[in-house]
């Protein structure tokens, strides 16, 4: 909650501010006490809660998904294996249904990404002090931290860094496969030979080149904006609790409508991030033309 | 909110991610689940066959219910028919053992009446040669007239 020493807007401003350890302006390695700081620090730097985040999330769903792959039976399922099955049937299905290929890697991909992608999104749920507060207490009773300088954005999925490392991984995979499948040659002439024909190369290229520039970017910034808006969203509600007992209120109306609505989102977002991926996979191993 | 090695840190970990699951969490379940499906399916047919055993053993039984009851009613058929023919056997039996009852009946009859005609002929005879002697006694030759009557007693 914003107390009375925030402002409602340093309080949006800490909640939208990443944990960053990176190299100070001094030489110095270390947490970024404010966002100046962060930014100062240029690229080597890492966003301590998103990645650990990422990591203690993607950790938990492997872990969950291997102790059940370890004692999984042909004969009747029970308990976890059942959630599993359930879920891994039901990405199975979206990969047949839209990859025409074989490719042992698609699958196992769309699983990671829908699943991982959803754990990322569903900490959206949580309540919105709950996690930075935790991670406040950790910081300056066990770090001996300034409060106000632990920062903690509890959704990966808000950190563009984040989405755009899973949209990179996949444009990696599909530069990869369409010159695996069509060759160096081919994959060239699918970028600079259509629609137009070869006398209109230029025009050609610019426009395949957008269309392949896109996939990586728009998978990442439709995740990263659904995310970030719905997040913004719940920031804002919060100020409504420290605003009087009718905003409050409202607030938490507000707050329980926009929560059940972002259950669907979330899903929603994790499954168009993987149904595009098996897209973008299938169209990098089938001849166009 | 600044775009660093973060983007690197998180590539690396969905690689790792990916190659995790696609090695040592997919495979084994999906195993299991075609492992699965193959059994339904053969269960599946499994009943399906048993079902249409079924329906052939069924038609079978039928058959065989349908040949029995033929039999019978042709042994039934038969029996009738043999009965009958006792019967008229039995019938002709009669009529013959009557006739030859009968037959027999009329020759004895026969005999007696022709054994009474003879002991008739003879007492005839003996009575008229005695009423004649009676009559006769006195002037008649007997053996004269015993010759006479005696012609006369065949003739009868």
């Amino acid at each position: 909650m914003a107390t009375e020493t925030l402002t409602s807007s340093d309080y949006i401003r800490h909640h939208l501010q990443n944990l960053t350890f990176g190299q100070h302006q001094d030489g110095s390695w270390g947490l970024a006490h404010d966002a100046a700081e962060a930014a100062d620090m240029g690229f080597w730097a890492i966003n301590v809660d998103s990645m650990g985040m990422t990591l203690l999330l993607g950790g938990l769903l492997m872990w969950f998904f291997r102790s059940v792959a370890k004692k999984v039976e042909a004969g009747v399922p029970s308990g976890a294996q059942n959630f599993a099955e359930w879920v891994i049937d039901f990405i199975n299905d979206s990969v047949r249904g839209s990859f025409s290929g074989r490719n042992a890697l698609v699958a196992p991909l769309a699983f990671t990404i829908f699943l991982w992608i959803f754990l990322m999104n569903l900490m959206d749920l949580l309540p919105i002090d709950l996690v930075p507060e935790i991670a406040k207490f950790i910081g300056t009773h066990v770090f001996g931290m300034d409060p106000h300088a632990v920062f903690f954005k509890v959704v990966p999925s808000t950190d563009p860094n984040i989405t755009f490392g899973m949209a990179f991984g996949v444009f990696a995979l599909i530069l990869f496969y369409s010159i695996k499948m069509k060759g160096m040659g081919g994959f060239i002439g699918e970028l600079t030979l259509q629609p137009f024909g070869k006398w209109a190369m230029p025009a050609n290229f610019l426009l395949e080149g957008v269309n392949l520039i896109s996939k990586p970017i728009s998978l990442a910034l439709r995740l990263f904006g659904n995310m970030y808006a719905g997040e913004m969203i719940f920031i804002l509600i919060a100020i409504m609790f420290s605003a009087g007992a009718v905003m409050a209120s409202l607030g938490a109306v507000l707050q329980v409508g926009w929560a059940i609505f972002h259950i669907l989102i979330i899903t929603l977002q994790a499954f168009i991030f993987m149904t595009l991926t098996i897209v973008y996979l299938d169209m990098a191993h089938q001849e166009h033309h | 909110m600044n775009l660093n090695a973060t983007i690197i840190g998180q590539m690396i970990a969905f690689a790792l991610f990916v190659a995790f699951c696609m090695k040592y969490v997919w495979p084994p379940i999906m195993a299991a689940l075609e492992e699965r499906t193959k059994k339904i399916a053969d269960g599946l047919a499994a009943a399906e066959r048993g079902k249409h055993e079924q329906e052939l053993a069924e038609k079978r039984a039928q058959q065989v219910i349908h040949e029995a009851k033929d039999q019978a009613n042709e042994i039934i058929s038969q029996a009738n028919r043999r009965g009958n023919e006792i019967v008229d056997e039995s019938k002709d039996n009669a009529r013959v053992e009557g006739e030859r009852i009968l037959n027999s009946a009329k020759a004895e009859i026969e005999q007696e009446a022709n054994r009474a005609k003879d002991e008739l002929r003879s007492q005839v005879g003996s009575v008229a040669m005695a009423g004649a002697a009676k009559v006769l006694s006195r002037e008649i030759d007997d053996k004269a007239h015993t010759d006479l009557l005696e012609e006369l007693v065949s003739q009868i």
